[in-house]
């Protein structure tokens, strides 16, 4: 039988402590909607889409309501484009990616992620051709996120890639220049990307995935903040163990979502991603967790530490609370959509070197960051290079998305809105890497051995 | 996971007035939900009732009858949340 602290410490957190389902995603394959015309596979992308998920939007609300989650985002995520985009009649993808977003508008979903790219032992002819498509598509749309993958554990990295996704990224800033550059806040480059990621922008359908899955991506963080306020002086095992136990009632709740989305819908239940999300409002931050640890600001020395053990413990909290965990899993730390992330950034304490050494120990990588516009394109690709060896070299998924704001020079702001939030611009080391990068080539797997 | 049980949680705090739980009560009779249990306190001046529900033979849809005790709650001035017991039962039991 339940107990009446139980029932009111769940409402209190919902309704006090932001506890949400941040999204629930629908993977859907578009690999029979390959035609030999762009226009046809267009439409036929734009068919299938709305028909597989024209129910998403008000089974994801009903449950909200009659279980009283709030679920944040409803979105979709399809077969990577590049592989259609192999088979069609043009070079320009950007007609696929308008496809999506006419999808989005009539589905009323929030995002929709794939227009994407799997590059990272070398590319296809559709591969290209996305990878050139992207300034434009990002441009033409508003809800199309993209993601492309550079390296992996056990092929190594592209740096050809990597170098051209440094341009790609400039490019976009440039295009989408009146609007802070938002394009680039659509966009991922990835090391060890995982097919069943529900999160935005990097969620795609992978191509070992079944025709349509059903995933869902949790949040919390202002819940494990306000369990550990109530043990201030607590050890770390203790600490840990208040983590575990908070990361497993917020995963059974995404389970429960999970379960019921796909028995409503007709489609498979996949993953729960059991990853700490942040968003822009207060008392939903990442970083401040890691305050309440005890640091003074998020970035200060260890925060590393402190990282480490909240990321580990999430996981252990929520492994056993979901039948299939997949997806990040894991805390975020994106700067311009964590309330405490940005306040840090601002202070200075925050930097971007301190960024990349945790993102060593956590999910997923450099994230929403700002850097000056005239960040030169090989320098975003080193960046970019260093956050994938990291990823690799480690075995985890790792990411960038870094948003080179045109116009803008350091301790200048961007804004987005909504859960993109804004992003104080970050200073970035810009002594030349031209020649390192200029060299391309693959940087070749990591030894699996012999580890120190 | 059993996502099928017709138990609902009905939680209701507030500042305390007179009438709270016959409105409250009154509105399940309406709409055919079923009380099960009820426990209530009030501390100091804040009223704090959780009654269990069956919605087995509910007149109308879950997320109308959540409305409806929402709006209640508004005009009582008190919060109520309607919500299936599933949601307590997966996060506090292993």
């Amino acid at each position: 039988m339940l107990n009446a602290y139980d029932i009111i410490d769940t409402i209190k957190m919902i309704e006090e402590e932001h506890l949400d389902i941040r999204t629930v995603t629908m993977g859907i394959s578009l690999v029979d909607c390959i035609r030999g015309s762009i226009t046809e596979t267009a439409d036929r992308v734009y068919d299938k889409i709305t028909s597989r998920a024209k129910n998403l939007v008000s089974v994801a609300n009903e449950i909200s309501k009659e279980y009283g989650v709030p679920i944040v985002n409803k979105r979709v995520s399809v077969t990577p484009i590049s592989i259609l985009g192999g088979a069609v009649d043009t070079e320009d993808l950007t007609p696929l990616a308008e496809a999506m977003q006419r999808a989005a508008d009539t589905l009323g979903i929030d995002f929709i992620g794939g227009f994407s790219a799997l590059v990272e032992k070398g590319f296809t002819k559709g591969d290209i051709r996305l990878i050139n498509s992207l300034p434009f598509a990002l441009d033409a749309t508003r809800n199309v996120c993209s993601s492309v993958n550079v390296g992996s554990t056990k092929t190594g990295i592209n740096m050809d890639a990597v170098k051209m996704m440094g341009k790609v990224i400039t490019d976009t800033a440039r295009l989408t220049a009146d609007r802070d550059s938002i394009g680039c806040a659509k966009l991922v480059v990835f090391a060890n990307a995982v097919a069943d990621n529900p999160f935005m922008a990097g969620a795609f359908h992978g191509v070992g995935e079944p025709e349509c899955v059903i995933n869902v991506g949790v949040s919390g963080p202002g819940v494990v903040k306000a369990a550990l306020e109530k043990a201030p002086y607590a050890d770390l095992t203790e600490v840990s163990e208040i983590i575990k136990k908070t990361a497993f009632k917020i995963t059974r709740m995404g389970q429960l979502v999970n379960t019921l989305a796909s028995e409503r819908l007709g489609v498979p239940s996949g993953i729960v991603d059991l990853s700490l999300a942040p968003t822009p409002a207060v008392g939903d931050s990442v970083a401040r967790i890691l305050e309440e640890m005890g640091l003074e600001t998020c970035g200060t020395v260890g925060t590393t530490a402190c990282l480490a053990l909240l990321n580990d413990a999430v996981k252990k909290g929520g492994v056993m609370a979901s039948s299939h965990v997949g997806g990040l899993s894991g805390a975020f730390i994106p700067v311009s959509e964590d309330e405490g992330m940005i306040a840090a950034a601002r202070s200075g304490v925050l930097t971007l070197e301190k960024l990349e050494a945790m993102t060593a120990v956590c999910s997923v990588g450099i994230d929403m960051v700002a850097v000056p516009g005239d960040t030169p394109p090989e320098v975003i690709s080193a960046m970019i290079a260093d956050e994938i060896a990291i990823g690799v070299v480690n075995n985890k998924t790792t990411a960038v998305r870094v948003i080179p704001a045109a116009g803008k020079k350091a301790g200048d702001e961007v804004e987005f809105g909504g859960l993109l939030g804004s992003a104080p611009i970050m200073p970035i080391k810009t002594a030349s890497p031209a020649r390192f990068i200029n060299r391309g080539g693959l940087i070749p797997a990591p030894l699996h051995s012999l580890k120190n | 996971m059993n996502t099928m049980s017709s138990k609902a949680i009905i939680t209701v705090i507030g500042a305390d007035s007179v009438g709270i739980i016959a409105k409250v009560s009154g509105k399940c009779s309406e709409y055919g939900v079923n009380i099960l249990d009820i426990t209530q306190k009030v501390f100091d001046t804040t009223f704090a009732m959780i009654m269990l529900v069956d919605t087995a033979g509910m007149k109308m849809k879950f997320s109308e009858f959540s409305d409806v005790m929402k709006e209640t709650g508004k005009s009582l001035g008190v919060v109520i949340h309607t919500t299936h017991e599933e949601i307590f039962n997966v996060m506090h039991h292993i």
